[in-house]
């Protein structure tokens, strides 16, 4: 116990004292499983640096600005928390869209010479072919039975209810078949 | 030495009898080629080993980007593993190909049981902890791994989280009690009062459910993101926090709380099972009540 001890603390003294020594019994002792291994051994020199915290730091802004960033929308697996949310914001926009657009265009109309009001969009309408009076229909219907029963989700989310997993997929497609339900049904029947 | 110098002396002498001669074994003449070549499938009398009828092979694809080649745009990659061989965990097949297939291929990972939240990752197209996302056993499907969505690479799957951190720090994560303990050793709170961190407490800040939030993929400097509002909503609803009112009147803002738009893709792919939605809805009925 006491050699080995011996040993390995002369050996160490021998190793501080003249590190080339030390590097070339390394090296000896490793070159012959390398050579036995061949190509398959990747050999990586490696080298460290000294770096001050400022040299590094730079060095970390300059990798920064060449970082992609990672693909989000177009990977993102469908669900139905996601997509209905996005459908709701849509929805809302063709919404409060049409408003403003005829609103507008009410507003300005005496002055360019339309017929926005009531009896003559009516009358402008019937005479359209019925595939396209059903899909205009279909086009506003939809929108607003999908954003006034989904709001009601909201509602209730708001009030801090119906937040489990299973709850939010369950009304959510609750109100899908009953927004298309319905608006069906104000497009056809109305 | 003497002596080896000479004998290689003769050796170079001898040299270009034994180059010619190699010449013309390794030369191609042209009246051998009229006879059909056999193929060295059946001339050779080893056999390739055969494929292995039950093995299950599963490709996986795997967003690859270096930033040492940061002009080469971000590619997949396509990788394939026996699943017999394999263990059943997504972490298990990273480190395989890690492994045996590509050593260059970088992701994070450590506790393998999901309590350090390091292997968060978007699998199959849904932000979990590849060590808690089982392999799907259907091999027609390829399975795809990206870093989590809209956060800016550092290597492959890899994402540079410090923005996260540092809105995690923001919102001041740690107990503020002016006063020492009445008792002099620790702040006591009753069994109710306690109930109530149940669902908060167990966050690991893996960043899946911020990561997986459209609104805090286009505001991610000001919204402060579902990980980071649960704990801040930890820290409001903790019975011996004093600084409740401090931690509501920094949120009382347009853009830290109020773009969570209750999308609710956070709760929905917690891989912990917690919901940080309800969490966000709690902050947001203690602000308006």
């Amino acid at each position: 116990m006491l050699a080995q001890r011996a040993t390995q603390q002369s050996l160490r003294r021998l190793v501080a004292s003249r590190p080339t020594l030390a590097s070339q019994m390394v090296s000896r002792k490793f070159a012959a499983p390398m050579a036995v291994m061949g190509s398959s051994l990747t050999y990586r020199p490696v080298a460290t640096q000294n770096l001050t915290p400022k040299d590094s730091y730079e060095i970390l802004v300059a990798q920064r600005k060449n970082r992609p960033t990672s693909p989000h929308l177009t990977i993102y697996k469908p669900q139905v928390p996601w997509i209905l949310s996005g459908l709701n914001r849509i929805t809302g926009e063709i919404l409060s869209g049409a408003v403003y657009i005829f609103g507008s265009a009410y507003l300005i109309a005496p002055l360019m010479g339309w017929h926005l009001d009531s009896a003559s969009m009516a009358a402008a309408f019937a005479s359209w072919p019925v595939l396209a009076k059903i899909g205009t229909k279909l086009f506003f219907a939809f929108p607003f039975t999908f954003h006034t029963i989904n709001g009601l989700r909201h509602l209730s989310w708001d009030l801090g209810r119906t937040f489990k997993n299973a709850t939010v997929i369950k009304t959510g497609w609750t109100v899908v078949g009953l927004s298309t339900a319905s608006a069906l049904a104000l497009a056809l029947l109305v | 030495m003497a002596a080896l110098r000479s004998s290689s002396r003769l050796f170079t002498a001898a040299r270009p009898v034994f180059r010619t001669q190699l010449r013309a074994f390794a030369s191609v003449s042209d009246t051998h080629s009229t006879s059909s070549p056999v193929p060295p499938s059946q001339t050779s009398t080893v056999k390739e080993p055969a494929a292995d009828p039950d093995a299950k092979i599963k490709t996986f694809h795997i967003y690859r980007w270096n930033p040492d080649t940061p002009s080469e745009k971000p590619r997949m990659q396509s990788y394939t593993l026996d699943l017999k061989k394999t263990g059943p965990m997504m972490l298990d097949a990273l480190i395989r190909i890690k492994n045996e297939v590509d050593p260059t291929l970088t992701f994070r990972r450590s506790c393998r049981e999901g309590i350090c939240g390091s292997c968060a990752m978007n699998i199959d197209g849904v932000n979990t902890l590849a060590c808690l996302c089982r392999i799907p056993t259907d091999t027609t499907k390829e399975s795809k791994i990206y870093p989590l969505p809209h956060t800016y690479v550092v290597k492959d799957v890899v994402p540079d989280l410090t923005q996260f951190y540092k809105q995690y720090k923001s919102i001041k994560p740690y107990l503020q009690h002016s006063a020492p303990a009445p008792n002099g050793k620790e702040y006591l709170q009753s069994k109710e009062e306690r109930k109530k961190l149940d669902g908060l407490y167990e966050c690991i800040l893996c960043a899946c459910c911020s990561t997986s939030c459209p609104s805090y993929w286009w505001n991610s400097e000001e919204y402060l993101g579902p990980a980071v509002l649960l704990q801040s909503y930890r820290w409001i609803a903790d019975s011996r926090d004093e600084k409740k009112e401090e931690r509501k009147a920094a949120l009382d803002n347009s853009m830290s709380l109020y773009r969570c738009h209750t999308i609710l893709n956070c709760s929905r792919t917690c891989p912990k099972g917690l919901n940080p939605g309800l969490a966000i809805a709690e902050i947001k009925k203690e602000m308006a009540f």
